[in-house]
């Protein structure tokens, strides 16, 4: 289990660059959106929910890499 | 537990739920009224603008909880828990009760919602800062086996607090006539609040503090810094991180599927009628409450993980079949016509030039579907596109509904039941309150707050595109989070991580 736990860091890192790149192909026309709610969309997604999903997901992949979940 | 220990801790449950409950009430009443609200505050030229300008503010609400959670629970862990969530409880109260006070866009302009923004945000913050609190003080009385049974009582609040605003709004609306709610009987609701929290601050006055609290600050045990220590320490935001990927997130996308994402299918894909989908939500909400307290308990014997693991695989799984079938319930091209009354004139606006027709439908099985239309006065064309459509459900079809949200509710009963004492046990007193409070935020208000505009984007941009399934897309959202919480979850949570603080 501990193995496991450790090699699957590798794939939250590459979870939250995924999610950081398919975010901005799906969502990042609305940061140039002349649409005020599709505006304000963007930006809650990119400078609230991206961050907290690619850094949160960098720095749990990198503690599961280094053994932090070790049992 | 001795009959004496068991009336303290009722005391505590009680005086701590009613609190807690006021501020979901509080928090509530916007989202059950955004309809209302975003044609009063936001520039009406363009409804679903206005609308979708309500769920930003109310994604503002949700997005500047864990600030909330920081600041609070930063408090909570120098000052003590019975004071901050003291102070939560006032701010929450007065900010809903100025809502209720600030005159329409029609009337002050852009500092209408500019206003409505700011209240919103404080609060985001109250709220942000209250939960863990209780959440915090209820453990720390509970006896060590029993966190997830008297906990569980916390966990109730949101939904009856939920359930409490839905009832309130439909009072007011049955003892309103349709223009007086219209006019200002939106504002009760909001008025209501303040009677409810001064009851409850009467309460909350005469409460002691945390008895493991109390005991830390006496022998000086207690955090100097509890923002840096939470999350400036690697072995405790390794857990904070946890908490959060492993279980608040999909928590968070489960509790707003089951019951906010639900409401607004019901409103604004299946166009039901709103006091029809206020009653139905309200019957599913009350059958499906005592299940969190039976999760909370089970958890005590079973484990916390295994219980939110079940609810959150169920979900995954069952989302797209449920609401397949929710709209079915309404799809039209299912059904017999009985007779149609088509374009019935409803009367007229000199003021915008505009006349308004009806046309009525009565399908066999007892459904009724009213679409509105206008035209211009003198043009004599009527438009093809409704500009309103209202769907009256039958009773058979109602308790169909009923049942669906109620397998909802249970998903998060099971996802939500256990998760304070899950919270609560991961992290040590002295930085308790702000270190399960921002998990716990950042799952629920960021992730799950911001499912309605994700979700209603979804299906908006799906339906654009012709996708005949297109009701079915906003739940990608949900199903996505849950799915990756799972798994987190699964492998990363392990029994140990709760008997860390013994």
């Amino acid at each position: 289990m501990n193995t496991l736990k450790k090699y699957l860091g590798i794939v939250w890192i590459a979870v939250a660059f995924a999610i950081g790149f398919y975010t901005i192909q799906i969502f990042g026309s609305k940061l140039t959106s002349d649409k005020q709610e599709d505006l304000v969309f963007g930006i809650i997604v990119f400078f609230i929910l991206l961050p907290m999903i690619v850094t949160g997901l960098t720095i749990f992949g990198w503690y599961a890499i280094t053994n932090e979940y070790k049992d | 537990m001795s009959d004496k220990k068991t009336k303290g801790i009722w005391k505590v449950i009680s005086a701590s739920s009613m609190g807690t409950m006021i501020e979901w009430y509080d928090f509530y009443i916007f989202g059950s009224l955004a309809v209302v609200l975003s044609t009063k505050f936001f520039p009406t030229d363009n409804p679903t603008a206005a609308f979708l300008s309500t769920l930003a503010t109310f994604a503002a609400g949700f997005v500047v909880r864990p600030f909330g959670a920081l600041f609070f629970g930063r408090l909570g862990d120098l000052i003590g828990r019975k004071y901050t969530f003291m102070v939560t409880l006032m701010l929450m109260g007065g900010a809903t009760f100025a809502i209720g006070c600030i005159p329409s866009y029609e009337t002050i302009g852009f500092a209408a919602p500019v206003l409505v923004l700011i209240l919103r945000l404080l609060q985001g913050l109250a709220l942000g800062g209250e939960y863990g609190g209780a959440a915090t003080y209820v453990a720390e009385h509970a006896p060590k086996d029993q966190k997830g049974y008297w906990t569980s009582w916390i966990q109730t609040t949101a939904t009856v607090g939920l359930f409490i605003s839905l009832m309130v709004i439909l009072v007011t609306k049955t003892l309103l006539s349709k223009e007086a709610f219209d006019d200002w009987g939106w504002r009760v609701p909001f008025w209501v609040s303040i009677l409810m929290v001064y009851v409850s601050y009467l309460i909350r006055k005469n409460m002691d503090e945390s008895p493991v609290f109390a005991k830390a600050k006496q022998e000086g045990k207690t955090a100097t810094n509890p923002l840096k220590e939470s999350f400036g320490n690697k072995y405790n935001l390794k857990f904070v991180l946890l908490a959060l990927f492993g279980a608040t997130m999909g928590q968070g996308v489960v509790w707003y599927t089951g019951q906010f994402y639900a409401m607004n299918f019901l409103k604004t894909v299946q166009n039901i009628d709103s006091s029809q989908v206020d009653m139905l939500l309200g019957i599913a909400l009350i059958l499906g409450t005592p299940f969190f307290v039976v999760f909370g308990w089970l958890s005590d014997k079973i484990g916390r993980k295994s219980i939110m693991m079940t609810g959150m695989l169920l979900a995954i799984f069952l989302y797209r079949p449920i609401y397949r079938t929710m709209y079915e319930t309404t799809d039209v091209k299912n059904k017999i016509v009985l007779k149609a009354d088509e374009n019935v004139p409803t009367g007229v606006d000199e003021k915008k030039g505009e006349a308004y027709f009806v046309t009525t439908t009565e399908y066999k099985d007892g459904t009724i579907v009213q679409k509105s239309f206008t035209t211009q006065i003198g043009v004599g064309e009527i438009n093809k596109e409704s500009i309103k459509t209202t769907v009256t459900i039958n009773n058979t079809d109602r308790w169909i509904l009923i049942l669906l949200v109620f397998i909802q509710v249970l998903f998060v009963t099971m996802v939500y039941g256990p998760i304070a004492a899950f919270l609560v046990e991961m992290f040590p007193v002295k930085i308790r309150y702000t270190s399960m409070s921002l998990p716990y935020h950042v799952g629920n208000g960021i992730f799950g707050g911001l499912l309605p505009a994700i979700s209603t984007y979804f299906v908006t941009n799906a339906k654009d595109n012709g996708n005949p399934e297109f009701y079915l897309e906003g739940l990608w959202y949900p199903i996505g989070i849950a799915a990756l919480c799972f798994v987190i979850g699964m492998i990363y949570i392990d029994r140990k991580i709760n008997t860390l603080h013994d």
